[in-house]
């Protein structure tokens, strides 16, 4: 009934806003399984996924800027005192970390382009006398995947490199964040790796190509998140120290 | 549309425990979460039972419990909120009856996904044993409240049941987020990507937008209570100080320094404020339905509506402060909680105006569903008016700890939300289990809970004016305090009476589904998609096939129409307009 007069009442039928996000009668509906509506579903998903990660980050970093600013009572003189100690960050190793997550997304960035062409020429390639060349397909997704674990051995190398500088988690407030925020990071790209796992899994198990596709798609952008999540974790952790 | 046939990959399953325990179709997970909060609500009114027990008789010696001691009292004060609050509030209205109707409603095969759905509810119930589990461990479950303000909930040797029953209590409302994050990211992007053809968001019922803005606050909020939790745990466990200052235990000086407790209340009212609107909002949807349903009108405003559920989840994030007047904010912070908070009067007042319109000059059925839902709308404005009082600071710190604040918000969040869970009940047990509840027995029930719960809660904003403090476990030993009891006496007899009347609803409720009269696919003659299925509804919702939408949700007595009801999938020539 899209376009045809609504009646002078307001039955809650009114259709002036646009459709989003495929719903609301855009389409023929029904019909055989669609993978570009699950890639799109699942891009969906993972987009409104990172909301709370998003969130969970925002209200850590609220809680650092409000801690650091926040005096407290000495014992000693009963005054009032700024206890904040700034972290020397093991600056080397972060760097070199920080390197091979920006390599790994381009890796990750790079297998998922290649799926997206195996997937479109899926179709062509199942064609009877149809050929288009040997390809040689390059390991692109084990190679992200040896990437995060050597970022995540990275990371605990900058740990014992903290502690060895005398920093451990309860130190200071500024030490206890710094392994917080570090930390969770860790937690969500070891989840991270998980997913890729998976999707090497998937890909071994010879799924359908576009079944990969969604897996390793969505797992990609997550993963170029993480990235962009990292760079944000280590610039406040040094810019605002 | 860009739904459907791939959804539903997974098949019918045959076998019992694919079928309902670990099922991935969303009306079984919706009924498993419908029965966890059914069994959640009984535990938490057998606490309040206890502690209104003990307020009255304070040596009361309760077989098997025996007698209950003032830190008792406070483990059950505790307990008794969180698991109502959670396992509830937040449960039965968003995720069970969301889980069950949402994808009916807007003509989808299932959740968008599935195996998320099911891990969501395992999770969910995972929470609930740890929870619980805190009863039966040494020193019993914590007590420093369902708010857990720090430093009592940071420091294990704080009381009693400040150790493990703590740590398990925390780490039972971090599952819980997790389990509502899974929930939530489902409830929107199947709200989003699997609307049928026709079901614009301006004809989604209004259950939906409530469904759907109140996931939207839940993913929101859960992140924020989960790195309030991470930091509450180690700050328990790995001697960290983000919220204990310099402290003495008991002449014991702890090891912390300089963590501030305040930091815990902005981050738990940055979720605790958007909680109360997670429990209210679905029932506010639910009452707009059956509002408009049994008084055979449109919802009044239907667009309005729309935009003051909007218009009070935003402004829900932007109110929590007012929680923490007493923590000596700013004036100037607190003028402008004040200001926010009272704004919510607006978009509230809009939605409590349209509901009298739709039952303005209308032929109303009260059938039991509407009697629950004008019951909502009773209590809602009850509660409510409370709202702007406790919201101006001058008049909230003097009646912050007191019972004024325990009549608000259980009037307004806990038992308009439980009319709203009632309400759904009576109206959707039909299509849920294929037969009719009784209908005398829901009459009666009604009566006694709605006159039970005014006799309960309004006493208690007097007892607040007179300066009676909340959580004190006796009032026995302070003379003006003493002078109250026979009001409190009287709310007790007047929950007992309530609580048993919830039995009542216990035997209607299974009763019914194995003895209650069939019904037809749509008793209510309502207009909405799972009454255009078959009842109870097919695996896949529609029986293989994709409803199609053509009108709005509320089109009753459209003036040419052959009866006094349009179903939203009747063909557009429907009616004469």
């Amino acid at each position: 009934m899209i376009g045809t007069k609504e009646p002078r009442i307001n039955y809650g039928g009114a259709v002036t806003l646009p459709p989003i996000m495929g719903g609301g009668g855009d389409g023929s509906g029904g019909g055989p399984a669609d993978f570009s509506d699950r890639l799109r579903r699942a891009r969906l998903g993972l987009a409104v996924g990172l909301t709370p990660i998003i969130m969970l980050f925002v209200s850590l970093t609220s809680a650092y800027i409000v801690r650091q600013g926040l005096p407290t009572l000495d014992e000693n003189t009963n005054r009032y005192i700024h206890d904040w100690l700034p972290v020397n960050l093991p600056w080397l190793i972060l760097i070199l970390n920080t390197c091979v997550l920006l390599v790994s997304s381009v890796t990750m960035e790079v297998s998922r382009r290649a799926i997206a062409r195996e997937a479109a020429l899926a179709p062509v390639r199942s064609i009877p006398g149809v050929s288009l060349g040997e390809e040689t397909s390059f390991p692109w997704l084990g190679l992200t995947v040896g990437l995060g674990l050597m970022f995540l051995f990275g990371q605990w190398m900058a740990w014992r490199e903290l502690a060895f500088r005398g920093f451990f988690l309860a130190t200071s407030p500024s030490s206890s964040f710094v392994y917080l925020l570090t930390g969770m990071h860790a937690l969500h790209l070891a989840g991270g790796l998980l997913a890729l796992l998976y999707a090497s899994a998937v890909a071994l198990l010879r799924k359908p190509v576009e079944s990969r596709r969604v897996v390793i798609d969505v797992t990609s952008w997550y993963w170029h998140f993480m990235a962009v999540l990292w760079i944000y974790i280590f610039a406040l952790l040094e810019f605002a120290r | 549309m860009a739904t459907t046939a791939h959804i539903h990959a997974h098949a019918a399953p045959q076998g019992f425990i694919r079928k309902y325990i670990f099922s991935l179709d969303h009306k079984v997970i919706g009924i498993q979460y419908y029965f966890l909060a059914l069994a959640a609500v009984f535990t938490g009114m057998f606490l309040s039972l206890l502690m209104r027990i003990h307020l009255i008789w304070p040596t009361a010696q309760i077989p098997l419990i025996g007698e209950i001691k003032p830190e008792t009292y406070l483990s059950l004060l505790t307990m008794h909120g969180t698991i109502m609050v959670f396992f509830v509030l937040t449960t039965a209205p968003q995720s069970g009856f969301g889980n069950y109707f949402l994808p009916i409603q807007i003509g989808a095969p299932d959740m968008a996904f599935p195996v998320l759905n099911m891990l969501s509810f395992w999770t969910t119930l995972l929470a609930f044993v740890v929870m619980i589990a805190a009863f039966f461990v040494t020193g019993g479950a914590p007590l420093h409240g369902w708010t857990g303000y720090a430093p009592l909930s940071a420091l294990p040797n704080s009381g009693p049941g400040e150790q493990l029953g703590a740590d398990l209590w925390i780490t039972s409302i971090a599952i819980f987020c997790i389990a509502s994050l899974m929930g939530a990211l489902n409830f929107i992007t199947t709200t989003l990507d699997l609307r049928a053809k026709g079901m614009t968001l301006m004809r989604m019922p209004l259950t939906v937008w409530s469904w759907l803005i109140t996931a939207i606050l839940g993913l929101l909020a859960f992140g924020v209570l989960l790195s309030a939790g991470i930091l509450l745990l180690l700050d328990r466990n790995l001697g960290t100080s983000f919220y204990v200052p310099l402290v003495v235990v008991n002449g014991q000086v702890m090891g912390h320094k300089g963590g501030s407790p305040l930091l815990w209340q902005h981050l738990f009212w940055f979720f605790g404020h958007p909680e109360v609107y997670i429990a209210i909002l679905p029932g506010m949807g639910v009452a707009s339905q059956l509002l408009s349903t049994f008084a055979r009108k449109p919802i009044f405003g239907y667009r309005a509506m729309v935009y003051a559920i909007m218009a009070i989840g935003l402004l829900g994030f932007m109110v929590w402060g007012h929680h923490m007047f007493m923590s000596g904010m700013s004036p100037y912070s607190a003028f402008a909680f004040s200001l926010m908070t009272m704004s919510i009067g607006v978009p509230s007042a809009i939605k409590t105006f349209n509901w009298l319109g739709t039952l303005w000059g209308a032929k109303i059925r009260l059938h039991s569903p509407m009697l629950f839902a004008i019951g909502f709308v009773s209590l809602f404005v009850s509660g409510g008016l409370s709202g702007p009082f406790l919201a101006q600071p001058v008049l909230d710190i003097p009646l912050h700890d007191t019972y004024f604040v325990v009549g608000h918000f259980h009037l307004i969040m806990g038992v308009a939300a439980i009319f709203g869970i009632f309400g759904a009940t009576y109206y959707w047990f039909p299509k849920m289990f294929g037969r009719m509840m009784n209908e005398s027995l829901a009459r009666v029930h009604f009566i006694i809970t709605l006159v039970g719960t005014y006799a309960i809660f309004m006493p208690m904003h007097y007892l607040g004016m007179a300066g009676q403090t909340r959580r004190y476990s006796q009032f026995t030993e302070v003379a003006y305090q003493t002078k109250l009891l026979p009001v409190q006496t009287f709310m007790s007899y007047a929950a007992f009476i309530t609580i048993g009347a919830q039995l009542i609803f216990l035997f209607n409720l299974f009763w019914s589904m194995w003895k209650g009269p069939k019904a037809s696919d749509n008793p209510w003659e309502a207009t909405t998609l799972e009454w255009t299925t078959a009842t109870p509804p097919p695996h896949d919702n529609f029986g293989g096939h994709t409803p199609v939408v053509n009108h709005g949700p509320y089109e009753y007595n459209v003036p040419g129409a052959s009866k006094d009801f349009v179903m939203q999938t009747d063909p557009a020539t429907a009616t004469a307009h």
